[in-house]
């Protein structure tokens, strides 16, 4: 059964040959698209380590089957800076500490990008902790985490407002 | 926290600064390579079957059916691999622990290796792996603190702590005008760093690679090199990021040494990367404990008598015990003071060093049985430890190298508001009903050092480059160490280069016992120091220099410059000096070990008190920790930051030790039944709240010439006490069996 | 994960077709991919409902009613204005499962069918009635903390671990399925089976059938003022409920004109309890009523194992989401996932 799909992964259009419907979104990225930079911490939607974006949207990376994504537009941490200019995310990330061992960063960050698209959360620190709960860091980084993100949504909302006005 | 933090440092400044992490970039683009993220050519990929039972033997696999899977390369079981060189089943050096190799049936803990696929896809390995469907016979396993008789421990050493006696503790008892007798129980706890254990093995002939997390990178060459049957220098490991360690990856393990041995059998590079699942088993484990404790204090609450039993499990095959009642030495001052440990054993995997092995567990117990004694005794429990506070170490009467901890109670009391709190338990209420408590406990780690080696040099154009196998598995090793690096040298942060993470460099030593920073950091400063020597002795041997003459013991180096001290007018630059003297770059080298007299008169240890806040629902006793306030007293911080980063890590693994963690073991199949990140609870981002850390000023002249201490493991010790003691204060309930839930709370108050 | 055939229809026709014994619809995956990699169910065949077009819609009428297709995110659900403005309690229940990341890829069908939590059922190589009927109940005996105390059977012990059910369960909403032999609606409390002798069957819904909506009925959003969701669980987020209750009033001056009250993660379905129901309606609210109303809820309940807390804790629950009811819908949303720590932090 050919299963070819086309996709986007970080701007670029890809098309894919698939010989394995089993193949996750996670496990295409790091086996077989050489992009590892999204992680692998439980591989069952418990940990949050594959966070990407798919459409604009954080998922679990290795819950979705690469399968389904004809068509997709999926951006992985490997695509959020541009260039050498890093994300405000990821700037505040490494102001506010907010990792140790950088393992489950990506996912981290994925998630916080999604988040703040999302809009639910603005800089409520409450919020931004129950909206970066499906992201667990062993390191315990969760207080820098917080700050990096409440920065970030901080930042890029200013930053937008300077755009509009 | 201040931007800046003076301290007194011979050479440059960059020890003491709050320094963004080195690697951060790498780590927030995903360019950091960590060990399964490497993909050499023509790679297989291996997926292990893990036994279903706790003891017993395997009697079928459907090898054919695995086999005929598409992709499916090859199967390993008893029946056809070729045994390892070396013998697992011995212990051939300190930290070898007994693994199974796949050479018989035998089962000995679920979760248990018991056949290894390799395949060309992951998909194809992972199916594989579950059509070999093993059949068992399976007999009734040992489980928990009761599944076997006790044993006693003799001899001591690496994972067998023994009894220690100080005083006289019968006369202590009997001095006792009151007294508590408590027994509290801690659970198996596994480490779940986020990385699972991976490996990715490529061999040359009798030489191989391998991209592995570990925390001691040298040592383990050997240790390869000894199962794989080759020369220790045949053995390359790169670990330039670990996904957290906490220990776990501290020793070797079986699976990773069982993809190696395949790769080789089969000839082809291979990959293996631990589910998630598997990490429950094979890859070490905070055993259980029981602890009883006993104290007994005379009128004015000073303690007559510290008595700390143990009670530890192991596995069935080999020794790791908890040494969970030595957390009551070298802490209080009592008349007499004991720690005795026993163990039992069961069929689990082995047990091994978890951050603050021991100590985690017992200091557990200890601070909520310290919080029971001073309740007992009617007088603040704060007040109670200062009451009790040692001046020496007790037992030995060795003075300390160094101890602020009687800063640590006040700056965190003062911080977190203390002398507000009431007495009695069920006094204060929020808002919204919830119960308020507050509890704290004094944080105590030992502030070892190992042996370590680095190399150092300055290049022609007076940049330094520095090298050591050191193990950045989060701590900030990429950073901290380089800061050491770069003041040693006399360099700014910016002119210096850190190569670390691979075999190949001088050894570093072990990344553990809260002790690398220390060890290496002492091995590249002294490199360092042996290059500049040499360098200022080129200078000044050299008339050509403006320094000509001057002595070695009158200048300083300074951003790339010596410097006569108190004479601005003459200096020289690094390259300068290099490029008038044949051009070459300079080496020096550096060892580190502790100062052997300083290391006999003193006892060393990092210091702290932490205070917590709980609200518990009064009806639903859902509980959550609202502020955690830490002091530590550690020596010199190298870098506040990071330092911080760590502390808090350490106090959120007190938090998840105290209401989170437990592996629950089906007793009738030995098997843990949450065995994963949704069952096997750590805390998430939502149960972290107001966490400060303060970070005591302390000069240590004796613990190493850096005067540094370790900051990555005190942070658990103190904070699951304070947390529980907080509960109690809040409900009026003492639960003494961890992780605190809900259910006993809501027993307790009926 | 056993090999399977994917294929994505266009419309639900082409879906019903495409069913043969041995497949499974896919929704988000954030299940059913789950339990492939475990091997607790191995279909032969994926039905990709993704392609389907039509099943995406949320409408809220003016009437109180509700309509929502099959293939709507739970996210957007929880974060549809107008939707968790008139059924606050179902979008605080949304946003208290699972993670961000989840709810964006789970759907309201797949959430709505998701299997149970319970350990013995994900791991294939422990017995399960549910998952291989007449292998036995390894639950039963083992670690149960968290297992039925209401409607289970000696077969099976286990819960329903959906968040999003309870609420609905409570405002009797109405689930619409479509199989080859057309359309047809399942009222909210006959969609979930409680074991009994074949817990093998989840729900209503019959091989082949496809859920492509919910509906809720005319009048449902009268109970907006005053309806909360709360969920006590073992850690502040990501985490299953040990209990939950879903409480709604209709208020009429001091009187409580309606009520609605249902429990989560105490049996096999979200249970409506309609005696507590009854016993509320006409009354004002009080302490006393409400503790009443929680016991009559719990009525019958049965520890299966290790776990007679949960009775009591779920009687407290249901108290507690009454009296935060009867407080009043709090103002600000989206809700925080609901709290038994007030309205602004959780816990
Ligand atoms: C780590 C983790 C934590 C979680 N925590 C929570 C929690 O706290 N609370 C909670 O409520 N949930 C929780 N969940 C479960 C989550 O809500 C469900 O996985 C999700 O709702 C399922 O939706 P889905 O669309 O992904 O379903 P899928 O995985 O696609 O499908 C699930 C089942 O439904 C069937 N199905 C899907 N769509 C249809 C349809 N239209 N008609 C008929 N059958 C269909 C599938 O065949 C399958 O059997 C958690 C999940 C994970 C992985
Ligand atoms: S409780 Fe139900 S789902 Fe769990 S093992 Fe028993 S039969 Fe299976
Ligand atoms: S790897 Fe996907 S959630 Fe853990
Ligand atoms: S930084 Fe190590 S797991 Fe989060």
């Amino acid at each position: 059964m050919s299963l070819s799909i086309s996709l986007t992964v970080n701007g670029d259009r890809c098309d894919v040959d698939l010989d394995d419907p089993r193949v996750t979104l996670l496990d295409l990225l790091r086996e077989r698209m050489a992009l590892p930079g999204t992680k692998k911490g439980c591989d069952r939607g418990q940990c949050g380590a594959c966070t990407v974006l798919v459409n604009g949207r954080r998922i679990n990376s290795c819950l979705t089957l690469a399968v389904t994504l004809n068509g997709a537009e999926v951006t992985t941490i490997e695509g959020l800076a541009a260039g050498e200019d890093l994300h405000p995310v990821q700037t505040a990330f490494i102001e506010h500490d907010g990792f140790q061992c950088g393992y489950c960063t990506p996912g981290q960050i994925m998630s916080a990008v999604g988040l703040i698209a999302e809009g639910q959360a603005g800089d409520d620190a409450e919020r931004i902790r129950e909206g970066m709960s499906g992201n667990l860091c062993r390191c315990s980084a969760y207080h820098g985490i917080t700050e990096a993100v409440q920065d970030a949504a901080r930042r890029m909302a200013s930053a937008d407002e300077r755009k509009s006005a | 926290m201040p931007d800046t933090v003076q301290f007194p440092m011979r050479f440059g400044s960059s020890s003491g600064q709050p320094v963004t992490r080195r690697d951060g970039i790498a780590k927030v683009t995903g360019t950091a390579t960590f060990a399964a993220d490497n993909a050499p050519a023509n790679l297989l990929h291996a997926v292990y079957v893990s036994a279903a039972i706790a003891r017993g033997t395997v009697t079928s696999m459907d090898v054919e059916a695995a086999k005929a899977h598409p992709g499916v390369v090859e199967v390993y079981t008893p029946d056809n691999v070729p045994p390892l060189p070396g013998d697992a089943s011995s212990k051939p050096f300190m930290f070898a622990f007994r693994f199974e190799p796949l050479q018989d049936n035998s089962v000995r803990y679920a979760n248990q290796p018991i056949a290894l696929v390799l395949a060309e896809t992951l998909e194809a390995a992972t199916e594989g792996a579950r059509l070999l469907a093993p059949k068992y016979a399976a007999e009734t396993p040992r489980i928990g603190l009761d599944g076997n008789a006790p044993f006693e421990i003799e001899g001591g050493g690496f994972g067998l702590p023994g009894t220690t006696v100080h005083g006289d503790v019968e006369a202590g008892h009997a001095a006792a005008e009151a007294s508590v007798d408590l027994t509290y129980e801690t659970p198996e706890q596994y480490h779940n760093a986020m990385e699972m254990h991976a490996v990715v093995a490529e061999w040359d002939g009798d030489h191989v690679v391998l991209d592995v997390p570990s925390q001691a990178l040298v040592m383990s060459c050997a240790a390869y090199g000894y199962y794989l049957g080759i020369p220790a220098e045949n053995v390359t490991i790169r670990c330039p990021y670990l996904g957290g360690g906490f220990g776990s990856k501290a020793a070797l393990n079986g699976p990773t040494v069982l993809a190696i041995h395949a790769a080789r059998l089969i000839g082809r590079p291979v990959k293996l990367m631990l589910k998630r699942d598997q990490m429950f088993g094979p890859v070490f484990h905070r055993g259980a404990t029981r602890q009883r404790v006993r104290i007994g204090v005379d009128g004015d609450a000073r303690m007559t008598v510290l008595d700390h039993e143990s009670l530890a499990v192991t596995s069935s095959f080999d020794d790791f015990i908890e040494s969970a009642a030595n957390a009551s030495q070298g802490i209080y001052s009592a008349g007499a003071l004991r720690s005795a440990h026993k163990g039992v054993r069961a069929d689990v995997g082995t047990p091994g060093p978890m951050r603050a092995p021991g100590e985690a567990s017992g200091s557990a117990a200890l601070e909520s049985a310290m919080d029971e004694m001073a309740e007992k005794a009617g007088i603040d429990p704060l007040e109670f430890r200062l009451r009790n506070y040692a001046e020496t170490e007790p037992g030995s009467g060795k003075p300390y190298s160094s101890k602020a901890l009687r800063e640590c109670y006040a700056q965190g009391a003062e911080r977190f508001g203390w002398s507000r709190r009431p007495l009695a338990p069920r006094q204060m209420t929020d808002e919204n009903g919830m119960l308020v408590g507050w509890g704290m406990g004094t944080a105590l780690f030992a502030a070892p050092m190992f042996a370590a080696k680095a190399r150092a040099v300055i290049r022609p154009d007076g940049t330094g480059l520095v090298e050591t196998a050191a193990a950045d598995m989060g701590q900030g090793a990429w950073t901290v160490l380089a800061q050491i690096a770069a003041d040693s040298l006399g360099l700014p942060l910016d002119m210096v280069e850190f190569r670390s993470g691979a075999s190949t460099l001088p050894d570093a030593g072990v990344a553990g016992g809260s002790g690398h920073t220390a060890t290496a950091g002492g091995a590249l400063h002294a490199a360092g120091q042996d290059v500049v020597a040499r360098l200022a002795e080129m200078a000044t041997a050299d008339p050509d220099s403006p320094l000509h003459g001057a002595g070695n013991a009158t200048i300083v180096a300074r951003d790339g410059r010596f410097w006569v001290e108190g004479d601005d007018s003459r200096s020289d630059g690094f390259a300068d000096i290099l490029a008038r003297n044949g051009g070459a770059e300079i080496e020096g080298t550096g060892g580190a070990n502790r100062p052997q007299e300083a290391g006999a008169a003193h006892a060393m240890y990092a210091h702290g008190a932490v205070f917590a806040e709980v609200k518990v629902d009064p009806d639903l006793f859902q509980t959550r920790v609202t502020r955690l306030v830490g002091a530590f007293a550690a020596g010199r911080i190298i870098n506040p930051k990071l330092a911080e980063s760590q502390l808090m890590g350490g106090m959120i693994w007190g938090l998840s030790f105290a209401l989170h963690e437990e592996a629950k073991y089906d007793m009738r199949t030995g098997r843990v039944v949450n065995g994963d990140l949704a069952g096997y609870h750590v805390p998430v981002n939502a149960d972290v709240k107001g966490l400060e850390v303060i970070t005591v000023h302390e000069d240590d002249p004796y613990v190493n010439p850096l005067g540094i201490k370790g900051v990555g493991e005190i942070g658990i010790t103190g904070t699951v006490g304070a947390i529980a003691n907080a509960i109690w204060h809040a409900t009026g309930t003492r639960i003494r069996r961890f992780p605190v839930r809900i259910e006993d709370l809501l027993a307790g108050s009926r | 994960m056993k090999r399977f055939d994917y294929s994505r229809p266009a419309s639900v026709a082409e879906a019903l077709a495409a069913w043969q014994p041995g497949s499974a619809w896919l929704g988000g995956g954030t299940n059913l991919v789950d339990l492939m990699k475990t091997g607790a169910v191995m279909p032969d065949r994926l039905i990709d409902l993704a392609g389907i077009p039509g099943l995406e819609d949320i409408e809220v009428s003016d009437d109180g009613s509700a309509r929502i297709g099959a293939l709507v995110r739970n996210s957007d659900l929880a974060h549809d204005p107008a939707f968790a403005a008139a059924f606050p309690m179902v979008a605080e229940a949304i946003l208290a499962g699972a993670s961000g990341q989840l709810r964006n890829a789970a759907t309201v069908g797949g959430n709505l069918m998701q299997r149970t939590r319970c350990a013995y059922f994900t791991d294939p190589s422990s017995a399960c009635n549910k998952r291989v009927p007449g292998s036995g109940c390894a639950a039963v005996g083992g670690v149960n903390g968290t297992h039925a105390v209401l409607g289970w059977s000696d077969s099976c012990i286990a819960t329903n671990p959906s968040d999003f059910a309870v609420p609905l369960a409570a405002l009797g909403a109405v689930v619409s399925v479509e199989g080859s032999d057309g359309r047809r609606e399942i009222p909210f409390s006959e969609f979930h089976r409680l074991p009994g002798k074949t817990p093998e069957i989840d729900t209503a819904l019959d091989p082949g059938e496809l859920i492509v909506g919910l509906r809720l009925p005319a009048g449902a959003a009268a109970f907006r003022g005053h309806s909360r969701y709360l969920k006590l669980r073992d850690r502040t987020s990501y985490a299953f409920a040990l209990v939950s209750a879903a409480a709604a009033l209709r208020m009429e001056g001091d009187t409580i004109a309606e009520a609605r009250l249902a429990l989560g993660a105490v049996a096999a379905k979200p249970w409506r309890a309609a005696e507590a129901e009854a016993l509320l309606a006409g009354q004002s609210p009080s302490p006393e009523l409400f503790t009443r109303a929680a016991e009559a809820a719990t009525g019958g309940a049965t520890p299966s194992g290790d776990n007679d807390h949960k009775i009591e804790l779920a009687r407290r629950i249901a108290a507690r989401a009454l009296t935060l009811a009867a407080a009043g819908t709090p103002a600000r949303m989206p809700a925080l996932p609901a709290s038994v720590h007030g309205d602004n932090a959780h816990a």
